[in-house]
């Protein structure tokens, strides 16, 4: 068993609401480690709306989705807490001394005394593109990343998109692949310029294959995949394919929180509203993924959440210790933690 | 103000009166259209308010924006009449709109 890292309080979510909980919990001496499935701070502020203007954070007549995030991320720099990029929360068990084991995909496992759920809208995971019966080769021919490259070599790859993605693993997987075929609905890309120029290269020499039009319709058996239809307004092109790569965004989906034993209502989980706390004593949710009458799904509201949250959390931390509420204005063991006394 | 049609899969029309600057995406949410999804809430960031606007009204909506049409290669069956409707904004030029809506959201 892996040696698990140690600590007051997980936080699944590193969102605004995640973040500002490390703000809150600090101040209570609390120390945080925050799992994120996405690659960055911010969820959706920075994964959907970075450039986009928030008009109701008080204070702020109006901030971009990634400024607030910078300026979250510098008001929690002084209690350091500690961030596990690109991991999704895989399970979640109470131990018999009563703290929580958390585990992750692939990464570290944790032990905590409190959790705290700041999941939104639940984890960004890769779109399934809309191809008629393609959940039957997920994961035997059709894949939204690329664990193994060993895993392509020698077959027929088409890869469909237009991004980053999708451009990048064309130009790694096509020396390694049988052949290789992008797939993308036009002429025009959303990739680095580069990425583009070499792929075109390769289209030019024969070493690859970039067909326009849309994937409708795939051909194989039993999880094999055989083949997919390309259409376009000039008509179908049916192309030899034995793995597939889609790369079509990503979208919200609630994912194994909903096998952690919780309560669930409408894929939210229900909290009181004094700590904001589930079912399950200890793990409480704040933000978007949480539900109680009322529920306003506004970063100003997760916020508010967390304070509270915190409260809850000293207490289960450090059973018996008094807790003083101070204001940062006037307190000065509050500036010292704050590194500002 | 004007009035859009919204015409679902199976056929059904949507008459909505719409305000001027509000979007295409927001009336269809306010009058409970089915099949539009706005997952992401309006920010062009999802395309699951994928419409294909009537061929009548193609020229008056306009094109897509870049920023659209890369989104738009998210969106199921993309038609040359295909818009996100969270970016097209109700003008007065657009009274009598009409809007079909796909057989599905990506």
């Amino acid at each position: 068993m892996r040696q698990a890292i140690s600590t007051d309080v997980v936080i699944i979510g590193a969102g605004p609401v995640g973040l500002f909980a490390v703000f809150e919990l600090g101040l209570y001496d609390l120390k945080c480690q925050l799992i994120d499935i996405l690659d960055r701070p911010g969820g959706q502020c920075t994964e959907l709306y970075p450039e986009k203007p928030i008009y109701d954070i008080p204070g702020w007549p109006a901030i971009t989705g990634q400024d607030l995030v910078h300026r979250l991320m510098e008001q929690i720099g002084p209690f350091h807490p500690e961030f596990h990029f690109n991991r999704m929360v895989t399970k979640l068990d109470r131990t018999q001394d009563g703290r929580f084991r958390v585990e992750t995909d692939e990464g570290p496992v944790f032990e905590a005394k409190v959790v705290v759920i700041a999941a939104g809208g639940g984890s960004f995971q890769p779109k399934r593109p809309p191809v008629p019966g393609i959940e039957a080769y997920e994961g035997s021919s059709v894949f939204y990343s690329v664990r193994r490259m060993d895993d392509f070599r020698g077959q027929d790859v088409m890869i469909v998109g237009g991004g980053d993605s999708a451009l990048d693993w064309t130009l790694n997987l096509q020396p390694i692949a049988r052949s290789l075929t992008l797939v993308h609905r036009r002429n025009e890309f959303r990739a680095a310029p580069d990425s583009v120029k070499r792929m075109m290269a390769l289209v030019d020499e024969g070493k690859m294959r970039l067909v326009i039009g849309q994937v409708s319709r795939l051909k194989g058996e039993g999880g094999v995949l055989a083949g997919a239809v390309v259409k376009n307004p000039e008509g179908e092109t049916e192309v030899a394919v034995t793995r597939m790569l889609p790369f079509f965004g990503l979208t919200m989906k609630l994912g194994p929180i909903a096998d952690w034993g919780l309560n669930l209502h409408e894929n939210l989980i229900p909290v009181d509203t004094e700590k904001f706390e589930t079912s399950q004593p200890g793990i409480f949710a704040i933000g978007d993924i949480n539900w109680y009458p009322g529920k306003l799904k506004l970063i100003l509201s997760g916020f508010h959440e967390a304070a509270l949250m915190a409260q809850a959390a000293k207490r289960i931390v450090n059973p018996g210790e008094r807790i003083v509420f101070q204001y940062t204005t006037s307190s000065t063991s509050l500036q010292k933690k704050l590194g500002v006394a | 103000m004007a009035k859009i049609t919204y015409v679902t899969n199976d056929g059904n029309r949507i008459e909505v009166d719409a305000a001027n600057g509000s979007t295409v995406m927001e009336n269809a949410i306010r009058n409970a259209v089915p099949g539009i999804e706005a997952e992401c809430g309006g920010a062009c960031a999802c395309a699951t308010c994928h419409v294909y606007v009537d061929d009548a009204w193609k020229d008056v909506v306009g094109e897509p924006e870049a920023m659209e049409e890369d989104m738009l290669d998210f969106a199921y069956d993309v038609r040359p009449t295909s818009r996100l409707s969270c970016q097209i904004k109700v003008r007065d030029e657009l009274d009598g709109l009409v809007v079909h809506i796909p057989e599905r959201q990506a």
